[in-house]
């Protein structure tokens, strides 16, 4: 099990004149906690984009388990063990919160046509509620995803990403907007679900406390190109992250 | 319990759906045929446009697709079940095609790539003589026969249409009540996120256009031997939007809305008919009036009403 969980190499995409990502190579190992910070407009959301089938990348493979699955398809990726987040919220708001959470592993279940004869619920209510009493939400389980307030609906889509049981999860800005309490509890669940269940994540953050107390390891992007990769210590005494970053 | 509440306001409907035409004359049972097979039509499109949530204004079209392979194989002397099953399967082939500029564009694109389509099929039933009849149409239908039975009588046809609307009705129920209906649902609220679940979005995509397109060829395959006359110009692109405000006034996306929505559409110009040229602009007025005060269509006024005692209730108890 030497082999990285993830495992980017020498991916390139751009935009008309603007070079989005610059030849980003980097793996990450089964069972880490990767953050991935940068100023807006480094190339990170795209780099989650290309990873993830959403963006075909110009250039450069993606390796999952040693798999390649660069040009795959979003739902394929899906369909491998590979859970996301949106940096731009992406609930189902005319969907009950049970009903997003259950949407989010029924795909997973059997064959398209053998999904068209299972019961409503593809058998996953009490996996639902499961996931639904982790994350805390019992209180608005049966509200509709659009009536919940904005925290609550931050982790209705963090519970959708772990709710087929992916092996690796990438949470784009998890923590944008939340309020402090809600950000306590959303580190912690992070922590909690990596320790008991091996997951791997990589997590894009811009705040620094989050991140740098969830993650064992940062890596820092600036116009597309890794400046920095390492211990949260060193990243944050690093002077061109300084210069780039966090100084500014 | 609200299951419960549902089977028997269904139970009820239907009893009372096969008692109406009785000792009425022929024209009562001939108007509730029309609006069942309308109804069947905006079923289909309700779940092309409210449950997936892509626009066709092609409905008119599958109408026509329906009516003339049915037509056509019946007056060949072939069995009404033959024509259907061939009706249908070529709209779901139709629309499984027509499905395809829908992964490409959304909204008023979308639109008026269906609207094209509409007015191709119209081009082609005109010009193409030799199979539709041209501008003549086809005409001499005849009813189906069930074994001995034959339902040349109109009310013998409209319980046979009763029965095709319910059987349309309950193999749609199962389909949205289904995991599917959840992934219709999801395609329509956040196509990028439900592709990153793992849906596939683009067999989804075609298939809420195949099958709505197939219960157009459903339906057609009722108009043809209810009306007995066909032309190019019953299935035409204002047709197409006059289903289309069917499934919008009815409630987008709601299991029944299309049901009442047609039954206003057919039944109540009848209702209205004191009013004589006046209820065009009744009907405009009101249908202004609910799509501005009610965007949920007449199923979410019903809601709305219906939830209104709770919310009392519960302003009460705090
Ligand atoms: N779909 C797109 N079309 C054109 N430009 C884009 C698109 N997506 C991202 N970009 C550009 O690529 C660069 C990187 O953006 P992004 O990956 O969103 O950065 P980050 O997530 O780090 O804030 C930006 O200059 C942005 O304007
Ligand atoms: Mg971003």
């Amino acid at each position: 099990m030497t082999s990285p969980h993830l495992s980017v190499r020498g991916v390139f995409k751009r935009f008309g004149p603007v070079v989005a990502v610059h030849d980003v190579s980097f793996d990450v190992a089964h069972g880490e906690i990767l953050g991935l910070i940068g100023p807006n407009g480094s190339g990170k959301s795209t780099l989650f984009n290309c990873i993830l089938g959403q963006t075909a990348p110009d250039a450069g493979s993606v390796e999952v388990d040693g798999r390649r699955v660069t040009g795959r398809r979003a739902c394929d990726l899906s369909l491998l063990g590979v859970g996301r987040t949106f940096q731009q919220l992406a609930v189902f708001p005319g969907l009950s919160v049970l009903d997003n959470i259950i949407f989010a592993a029924q795909e997973h279940r059997g064959g398209m046509l053998g999904r068209l004869f299972m019961r409503p619920d593809a058998g996953l209510t009490e996996e639902a509620d499961r996931m639904i009493e982790f994350f805390r939400l019992g209180a608005v389980r049966n509200k509709l995803a659009g009536d919940i307030s904005y925290g609550q609906r931050k982790l209705v889509d963090a519970a959708m990403a772990f709710m087929a049981g992916p092996k690796l999860v990438l949470l784009d800005e998890p923590a944008g907007g939340v309020n402090p309490t809600m950000l306590a509890e959303l580190r912690e669940r992070l922590q909690t679900y990596n320790r008991e269940h091996g997951t791997t994540f990589v997590v894009i953050e811009h705040n620094m406390d989050f991140v740098m107390s969830l993650c064992g390891r940062i890596m820092a992007l600036a116009e597309g190109r890794i400046i920095a990769d390492g211990t949260p210590d060193e990243v944050r005494a690093d002077r061109t992250v300084i210069d780039s970053y966090l100084g500014g | 319990m609200r299951a419960h509440r549902e089977a028997i306001a269904v139970a009820v409907v239907v009893a009372a759906l096969i008692v109406a035409p009785l000792g009425q004359g022929n024209y009562i049972a001939y108007l509730l045929c029309s609006w069942l097979m309308l109804a069947i039509a905006a079923m289909g499109l309700n779940l092309t446009l409210g449950y997936a949530g892509r626009i066709s204004l092609a409905q008119a079209s599958f109408i026509g697709i329906g009516a003339y392979a049915t037509s056509i194989v019946t007056l060949a002397h072939y069995p009404w079940v033959l024509g259907m099953a061939v009706g249908v399967v070529l709209c779901f082939l139709v629309g499984l095609l027509l499905g395809f500029p829908a992964l490409r564009v959304r909204g008023h694109y979308l639109a008026f790539v269906t609207l094209a389509f509409n007015s191709l099929f119209f081009l082609v039933a005109r010009n193409e003589d030799w199979l539709t009849g041209g501008t003549y149409g086809l005409s001499g239908m005849p009813r189906p026969r069930i074994g001995p039975v034959s339902t040349s009588g109109q009310l013998a046809f409209y319980y046979f249409t009763l029965a095709v609307a319910l059987l349309a009705a309950l193999v749609l129920r199962l389909i949205v009540r289904s995991p599917w209906g959840r992934a219709f649902k999801a395609l329509r609220e956040n196509e990028v996120r439900a592709e990153s679940l793992g849906l596939d979005v683009r067999r989804l995509t075609l298939l809420a256009f195949a099958i709505g397109s197939a219960y157009g060829g459903l339906a057609g395959a009722i108009e043809a031997p209810l009306v007995q006359y066909i032309d190019p110009g019953s299935f035409d692109v204002v047709q197409s939007l006059s289903l289309l405000l069917m499934v919008v006034v009815g409630g987008l996306g709601e299991f029944w809305g299309p049901v009442l929505g047609s039954a206003v559409a057919v039944l109540l110009p009848e209702a209205l008919r004191v009013t004589a040229a006046y209820y065009l602009m009744l009907y405009a007025i009101a249908v202004i009036l609910l799509m501005t005060r009610c965007p949920g269509g007449l199923i979410g006024l019903a809601r709305r009403i219906a939830a209104r005692p709770a919310r009392r209730r519960g302003a009460a108890v705090s």
